[in-house]
């Protein structure tokens, strides 16, 4: 279902690689937030991240289709479980001219993994990082990582001398104390900073003085956030902007009628899903009662089986999603095909459910869902409600804005003050353990961060501890499929589906960008008419 | 037996005097100025009988919506996004979606019959404008008494109050104590009294213009021979004030409350384009609106300009009283 | 008179004190700032070490003490949104709502008070009663929808004016759009938009007043003395007329600097209404104190103003202290 949906809709390509671009080519794009400054280890978020990738590089690079090409590593190899040795690319300069060598991989590693950075994630098993020589670097980690690589694309490199020189070592957090780097940029990457004025503008150009050879014909990008959905859509309709995401579900007709404008649809690797207490032993909604009815698995698979999610495809997503039988996307590292199905929509099984679990009136319930963050989430919320008041449960919904919502589901103040909730995931590596880690599990140092309902397998738990360490592939994707089975099995999450991305691009200006999963425009890629 | 006469005659006197006063008042108010230029004005009885349908349709309103929309139950998501009865449309999915009597004016993207969800609407709207006018009163008029009534210290206690609440515009005071009420609620009935929590916020945003008005016209009053005698007679001074202070203001509040009662149904509104309000399950005027502005480019223009028409024609006709109201009420217009 | 002056500007700081108290008391209700800034993968550990940097973890009355502290020493903080201080942030947003509320606001005058003067004067003519009621449809509308009105027609439909943002800025000492053509074109929909409320506001004081000027002893005398309807209106009725209406209308720049919230949100205008609301969806909590101080400082000063020109004009004042308020 929706495999026809999600036709690579690519605008006609017309690459002008290599050819001399004389005139002034400048792409305007814009999306729903500014970014949030750019020191590259604050501030992990989404179209804060694309930005800085415009400017910095890692060791590797993660091309559009989410596969790994050199970037400022030209090689790798694997020496043995626990060690690599990288071999650095000759002749790389950052933008103020400074050559790229082995100390700068150090002094980036160093300054990653500090306290206040929000990026430790990438290099968390990393245990030391060693200089070779000027133009090669040894990474030896805690223990074997599968992963490793996937991480290398998020781990920006600095320059030694300009952190130095401008006395902008430490994080101080984005927030408390402004640093040098959050309002300045020296990387190595295909685009400069000119001006950033925040909520108005980011001013790129490109790097003259890239090693690499130029896929874009830009001269100068700007990035113009609007908050809107609908002045967004008018800015593009009337041409002011080239690029801006999302498309608001409903106007895909309206900008696809557009003579001038069209919509690029394709698939992304976030997972929506509801989410149950299953910890409480009283629900919060049944004070007094006692009773926790969604510790079992009937009625959270009655709830499951009251949700028709083809329909929610249909009318709410228009199409642009994919109904989803697993906690991750096609596309992440270890995803197991032949366990993504999903459990019929049958309200009549779900009634049934419910009695036999003893609740066949039902029983009162709030779902918490943000109304500000994901495609059509409070739609969605919505939509689900009337499904699941049909077969019996006193619903009521509760859609607030997103600061609200994740500080009411998640770990801080009172923990998880939550009995159901939407939330959306992609991992942060492309990897099948961070989802494990994060969402599917409870026992463990850094565990379970958003588990909000706290669901808890004995084998699950034991799983991804191994699969965290097992590079063996094969293995390794087994115990994936298995936690993955046992987790759907037990329904400890309902999971709705990926949303798909939306464009809108003016078929005028631009003659290609690439679409990649992780929904943000990766400037390197952009040519314009 | 004599005594007991000498006692019931003058409660049965006054009982009639009562009565004989509110019919004569009545009387006064059919042959008054008041009524002469109400019946005068057309735009005036235009507004005054469409504010009566909008409150008998707002009170009445699980009998004479053709649907139960608030029985979201009965939701369906096939029914969605309809047009119109007299239109019809292609749907990006290739299907011809024809309007159908049975949604006079179309549905919503959750499937609410669009004449019901703003009959329905209308009720919140209703409910929250009459209940944040009425506590902004009570506060109002409340301090507003005090201050003018005791004056010195209580009263620029009062006023610089009034001041710091002035200093934050009402529409921040009500986003911020909306969240704050909210959140020292237990959490199995926040949704059921988030239309409480925001009658009390946009309420206490607003009490402000009341007091003021009352503070002014105590201090005149106040200082009246007639309050001086009831003083020295011993008269408590919270009768007083109730008894003579409070008919004499109650011109200038009754304008207020009416032009604040559509500030308030507007407040609401625009509090909802925030973000914050009643539950989208059960919308008012407002949310309907800022759920149906979102599907306007893409042609469903049922969804905005139907309910926005309502909280025209609404708000427009309660201001257009309270306008009338106003110079009505101004002695020196007349 | 110094005394007076002394007296209010100490009143004034207790009131700013104050507002920086109830606001920083609510703060804690608007949602977690830290989950917005550390992104989703940190641990609980390092959300808990960000907390403490920024000092999230004390009582409010901590918090408030610590921002009152750093105010006096001149220091408002760092956006925890944008990473920068929020004086530079801030900074850069005034000017743009300044222009935008003191264009709206002249506009209101410049159409206002003739609309009420006409309905003034000619209190019983049609055109008066239809002027009245169509005003009102402006006050009956909430602000987002007419925007959006005005977007979808006359940039989506006519492509006539930008949708969006300050187009091109001409740098007078502060980025302005008072100075060229394009400047107009982004301003004109936001100040329309903005303008309305305070466009029925005034035309309706301006009327009520000429209404009351001209049953004064003061006009029937003039007219008496045979002056002409002209002068009549104009150089006496008008002229007593207008003092409350700027004073009215300098106290609603407050009203209108709260309206921008929704205005600039609209129309993504980068003024300190869009710098807002962005700060509550992420409670960035040193932008959001910093701007309900300066609105608070705006309308004590303005506060402070018109009660200066009361005590000037009105001497009967100045036993009493103080003027109501309307």
């Amino acid at each position: 279902m929706g495999a026809n949906c999600f036709g690579a809709a690519f605008i006609a390509a017309v690459l002008a690689v290599g050819t001399g671009v004389a005139d002034a080519k400048t792409f305007r794009y814009s999306t729903t937030g500014d970014i949030l400054g750019l020191d590259p280890y604050t501030n992990n978020e989404g179209p804060t991240n694309t930005m800085k990738s415009n400017i910095y590089e890692g060791l590797i690079h993660r091309s559009y289709d989410l596969s790994l090409s050199p970037g400022l590593a030209t090689e790798w190899t694997q020496v043995d479980p626990l060690t690599w040795e990288f071999t650095l690319r000759q002749g790389v300069k950052f933008h103020n001219g400074n050559d790229f060598t082995a100390d700068d991989v150090l002094v980036s590693y160093e300054r990653i993994k500090q306290p206040a950075s929000n990026m430790t994630f990438v290099v968390a098993s990393i245990d030391k990082v060693e200089k070779v020589d000027d133009y090669k670097v040894r990474i030896v980690t805690k223990y074997p990582d599968p992963t490793l690589l996937l991480n290398m694309p998020n781990f920006w490199i600095m320059d030694k001398e300009w952190l130095e020189a401008n006395n902008a070592m430490d994080i101080a957090e984005g927030a408390s104390v402004s640093t040098y780097a959050n309002l300045n940029t020296n990387g190595t990457g295909p685009f400069k900073v000119v001006e950033w004025q925040p909520d108005t503008q980011v001013v790129l150009e490109p790097n003259a003085d890239w090693w690499g050879e130029p896929q874009h014909n830009l001269t100068q990008a700007i990035f113009k956030p609007i908050g809107n959905d609908a002045t967004r859509v008018a800015a593009l309709l009337s041409g002011e902007i080239d690029l801006m995401y999302p498309v608001p579900l409903q106007d895909i007709p309206r900008v696809n009628d557009d003579p001038t404008s069209t919509v690029m649809e394709g698939p992304e690797l976030r997972t929506i899903f509801l989410g149950f207490d299953q910890h409480r032993d009283e629900l919060m909604d049944m004070p007094g009662s006692g009773k926790n009815p969604f510790k079992d698995v009937r009625v959270r698979k009655a709830f499951y089986q009251a949700i028709d999610i083809n329909l929610i495809q249909k009318r709410v997503m228009r199409g642009a999603s994919r109904p989803a039988g697993l906690m991750i996307a096609p596309g992440i590292n270890g995803y197991p095909k032949d366990l993504d199905v999903r459990f019929p929509y049958d309200p009549e099984a779900s009634k049934q459910l419910l009695a036999e679990a003893g609740y066949p009136d039902g029983f009162p319930v709030t779902l918490d869902c943000p109304n500000d963050r994901y495609v059509n989430d409070e739609e969605i919320c919505k939509a689900v409600v009337p499904m699941l008041k049909r077969v019996g449960i006193d619903i009521k919904l509760n859609a607030q804005t997103k600061s609200l919502h994740f500080q009411k589901i998640g770990r801080s103040g009172t923990p998880w003050e939550t009995s159901f909730f939407m939330l959306g995931w992609t991992p942060g590596s492309y990897d099948a353990h961070n989802p494990l880690m994060q969402l599917m599990t409870v026992d463990g140092e850094g565990q379970g961060t958003w588990n909000s309902g706290r669901f808890s397998h004995p084998r699950v738990e034991e799983l991804t501890d191994m699969i965290a360490g097992e590079t063996d592939v094969d293995k390794r994707n087994a115990m994936i499929a298995e936690a993955m089975e046992i987790h759907r099995d037990q329904v400890g999450h309902i999971t709705l589906h990926q949303q798909a991305l939306a464009w809108g691009v003016r078929s005028d200006t631009v003659a290609d960008v690439k679409q990649r999963p992780q929904n943000d425009v990766d400037l390197r890629y952009v040519t314009m008419k | 037996m004599a005594d007991s006469k000498t006692i019931e005659k003058p409660i049965v006197e006054e009982h009639m005097g009562l009565f004989a006063r509110i019919g004569d008042s009545f009387r006064r108010f059919l042959d008054g100025d008041i009524f002469y230029s109400f019946i005068h004005s057309p735009i005036t009885v235009i507004a005054f009988v469409v504010t009566v349908i909008c409150f008998v349709l707002a009170a009445f309103a699980p009998w004479l919506a053709p649907h139960n929309t608030n029985d979201i139950a009965t939701l369906l998501l096939d029914n969605a996004e309809l047009p119109p009865f007299w239109s019809s449309y292609t749907a990006s999915w290739g299907e011809e979606l024809h309007g159908r009597t049975e949604f006079l004016l179309g549905t919503d993207p959750d499937g609410r019959d669009v004449l019901s969800g703003i009959i329905f609407g209308m009720q919140v709207s209703l409910i929250v404008g009459f209940g944040s006018v009425i506590l902004a009163m009570a506060i109002g008029i409340t301090l507003g008494l005090i201050s003018g009534y005791i004056g010195g210290k209580t009263d620029s206690v009062i006023m610089r109050i009034a001041d710091i609440q002035l200093s934050f515009p009402a529409i921040l005071v009500a986003l911020l104590l909306f969240g704050g009420i909210k959140s020292v609620l237990p959490p199995a009935e926040r949704q059921d009294l988030a239309i409480w929590v925001l009658i009390l916020a946009i309420g206490v945003s607003n009490w402000v213009q009341f007091a003021r008005t009352v503070r002014g016209s105590t201090m005149v009053e106040k200082s009246k021979e007639y309050v001086q005698a009831a003083r020295v007679i011993g008269l408590h001074p919270i009768l007083i004030m109730i008894r003579h202070v409070l008919p004499n203001v109650m011109g200038p509040v009754l304008v207020i409350a009416t032009i604040n009662l559509a500030l308030a149904i507007i407040t609401e509104a625009t509090l909802s384009f925030l973000g914050v309000g009643v539950p989208p399950t059960e919308p008012s005027l407002g949310t309907l609106i800022r759920v149906g502005q979102q599907y306007l480019f893409s042609g469903f223009w049922w969804m905005t300009i139907f309910p926005a028409l309502a909280l025209v024609v609404l708000a427009l006709s309660v201001n257009l009283l309270g306008d009338w109201l106003r110079d009505a009420l101004n002695p020196k217009l007349r | 008179m110094i005394a007076f002056i002394i007296r209010r500007l100490l009143q004034s700081l207790l009131v700013m004190g104050t507002v920086a108290f109830i606001a920083f008391s609510l703060f804690n209700f608007v949602g977690d700032p830290v989950n917005n800034m550390v992104g989703q993968e940190a641990t609980e550990a390092e959300r808990e070490y960000i907390r403490q940097l920024l000092g999230l973890d004390q009582p409010f009355y901590i918090q408030f003490m610590r921002f009152v502290g750093n105010v006096l020493q001149g220091d408002f903080g760092q956006s925890y949104r944008l990473g920068q201080p929020v004086l530079n942030v801030l900074g850069d947003r005034v000017p743009a709502t300044l222009e935008l509320v003191f264009v709206a606001a002249v506009m209101a005058l410049v159409i206002g008070v003739p609309m009420g003067v006409y309905t003034g004067l000619k209190r019983y003519a049609i055109s008066s009663k239809l002027m009245l009621t169509i005003s009102l449809i402006g006050v009956s509308l909430p602000t987002f929808v007419i925007g959006i009105m005005l977007i979808l027609v006359f940039s989506v439909w006519l492509n006539w004016l930008p949708s969006f943002g300050r187009g091109q800025t001409v740098n007078v000492g502060w980025d302005s759009n008072l100075f060229s053509l394009e400047g107009w074109k982004s301003m004109i929909m936001p100040a329309i938009t903005l303008c309305l409320f305070q466009l029925t506001l005034v035309m309706r004081l301006v009327r009520a007043e000429m209404l009351e000027v001209l049953r004064t002893d003061y006009v029937k005398f003039a007219r008496a003395r045979g002056l002409s309807n002209r002068a009549v209106h104009f150089g006496h009725a008008l002229k007593n007329t207008l003092m409350p209406v700027i004073t009215i209308t300098g106290l609603q720049v407050g009203g209108l600097i709260a309206f921008a919230i929704i205005t600039e949100t609209v129309f993504q205008w980068p003024g300190m209404g869009l710098l807002f609301l962005q700060a509550i969806q992420f409670v960035d909590i040193p932008v959001m104190a910093t701007y309900l101080l300066l609105v608070a400082l705006v309308f004590v000063i303005i506060n402070l103003i018109v009660d200066m020109t009361y005590y000037f004009v009105d001497p009967r004042l100045r036993t009493e202290g103080k003027g109501g308020g309307h």
